[in-house]
């Protein structure tokens, strides 16, 4: 695999558990044991109900296509071609920034609403980013 | 006159806009205040109170050779200046300062002495959105237009328009940089940069500031500008990460900072002659109608193509010719303020015959802040 040149995740001590479950095929979420809200990004208590009692999960990686753009200013780190910048909704409420892979990068391919299906790009031992793309079947 | 009324008795904007290579980012701050100092009557010796954003006031205070009592170093992206004017009317009432300087300045495009621009790749930001290829504005503040544009049956089209809608204002104004008028068509054809938006949809990047004083009402009379009132104001933050902004086809920040200002205000949207939302791009003036209560949700856009906010419209609209066409140095806030000052004095260039009440409205980072002035030209 060739050097991942894009810009990494530091991970900090209160997204370890996020980055180590990307790394291991898994994304993880938490949610609040108090009001049961699922929250994301990571941080150690509910930004609902601001308990400290939360814990963390594995989310089924089903997601819906909520916007996009496509970028068509020069990335060369992402290639030569436009490629889409998305935000997802998760099937249990987040939603967060990624990328649509495995289709055609173009407005008829990227219809908003679409079902997902979470992918896992390696970048480095450490970090794998969590990618979306059209859910089979 | 109502007890506890601030006025700005002095606004200027850099002698010079557009593509300034021979000046530093400091010196425009300096250059800026200047020029409002002398529309004031003042010396750096009469101001006792120093704001800016993205520069330290600290810098500003002692390069002009300021010794202020009050100091806000408030920054939130390009509306802080709302905020500074804000946080300035409560010091000023307060006794904590008498007479406030706003600045800003950004070498935008020259990028002489400008500011470093990087993430931490530890921030949720660096964590969360940049490893995804953001890199600047046009590629996070247009992200929720899509889901906008679904949800209300918005178009291409009628995106576009709102660039055409302020060329038309900017037509009227010697100082914009963009002055042609454009078509819909014109702005389609234009350079794609993130789709749904091209380069017309986007706004300039140039080097420029601005800077206002203020002071309490009682003593703005003595002043040699005509006062322009400070009748309420309204702030508010919602989210660092565009992918986390709760809906995306309304801005929480606009809607709290904009009720603040109008019930601060004692007025109804009726009583609105003139009004500036803060348009970095294009689909932000159609948020801001609907998120100020100007119009119904889904349908700013509808009424930016019925031609309420062109010239001779019942709601003038960005007439500066705002962000897309007039100037964008990277913290347009100061000059919607400028411009609303300008139109309360009677004095811009495309001047709206008898306004009395004006509005500027601004957004900090990527929805992230809001800020929001009522400005009359009538002591309250």
């Amino acid at each position: 695999m060739a050097e991942y040149n894009r810009p990494l995740p530091l991970p900090t001590p209160e997204t370890q558990h996020f980055w180590a479950g990307c790394r291991e095929g898994e994304l993880r979420l938490q949610r609040c044991t108090s009001c049961k809200q699922s929250y994301f990004p990571p941080r150690p208590f509910c930004p609902a109900c601001s308990s400290r009692e939360v814990e963390v999960y594995k989310a089924s990686g089903k997601a819906t296509l909520y916007s996009y753009i496509i970028n068509h200013r020069p990335r060369p780190d992402f290639g030569d071609k436009p490629h889409s910048i998305a935000v997802v909704e998760l099937a249990e409420g987040p939603r967060m920034m990624t990328n649509i892979v495995g289709c055609p990068q173009t407005p008829e391919a990227l219809v908003l609403d679409m079902p997902l299906e979470v992918t896992f790009e390696k970048a480095n031992d450490e970090i794998s980013l969590p990618k979306f793309r059209p859910a089979k079947g | 006159m109502k007890q506890k009324t601030v006025a700005v008795v002095g606004a200027a904007e850099t002698t010079e806009m557009g593509k300034i290579p021979n000046t530093s980012q400091l010196m425009l701050h300096a250059d800026a205040a200047l020029n409002a100092m002398r529309d004031a009557g003042l010396t750096a010796k009469d101001i006792d109170g120093i704001a800016t954003a993205g520069d330290s006031p600290v810098e500003v205070a002692h390069y002009l050779g300021i010794t202020p009592t009050w100091v806000d170093g408030t920054s939130v992206g390009g509306c802080s200046f709302m905020l500074h004017v804000r946080h300035a009317a409560a010091a000023i009432n307060e006794g904590l300062c008498n007479t406030v300087l706003i600045t800003h300045a950004e070498s935008g495009r020259s990028r002489v002495g400008a500011r470093r621009f990087s993430r931490d790749p530890a921030s949720q930001q660096g964590q969360f959105e940049v490893p995804y290829g953001i890199t600047n504005p046009p590629t996070m503040f247009t992200i929720p237009a899509l889901r906008y544009m679904k949800q209300y049956g918005v178009t291409e089209e009628d995106i576009a328009n709102v660039a055409v809608v302020q060329r038309e204002w900017a037509a009227m104004n010697p100082r914009a940089s963009f002055r042609d008028p454009i078509t819909v068509d014109d702005v389609l054809n234009s350079k794609m940069i993130a789709w749904p938006f091209r380069l017309l949809m986007c706004c300039l990047v140039t080097d420029g500031g601005g800077a206002l004083i203020l002071t309490s009402a009682e003593r703005a009379k003595d002043f040699p500008q005509k006062p322009v009132y400070i009748l309420g104001t309204g702030e508010s933050c919602e989210t660092p990460m565009i992918s986390q902004m709760a809906d995306f086809t309304t801005s929480k920040a606009f809607r709290v900072s904009g009720k603040k200002a109008f019930d601060e205000a004692g007025i109804k949207h009726a009583d609105v002659d003139h009004l500036m939302i803060y348009d970095a791009f294009a689909h932000l003036p159609v948020y801001g109608l609907e998120d100020l209560g100007f119009c119904e949700r889904g349908e700013g856009a509808a009424f930016i193509r019925e031609g309420n906010t062109r010239p001779g419209g019942t709601l003038p609209l960005n007439t500066n010719g705002g962000g897309l066409s007039y100037m964008h140095s990277g913290m347009y806030g100061m000059y919607a303020l400028q411009e609303s000052v300008r139109q309360m004095r009677g004095i811009a260039p495309a001047q709206v015959p008898g306004a009395k009440i004006s509005i500027a409205h601004g957004v900090g980072g990527m929805f992230a802040a809001s800020g929001t002035i009522v400005f009359s030209n009538e002591a309250p």
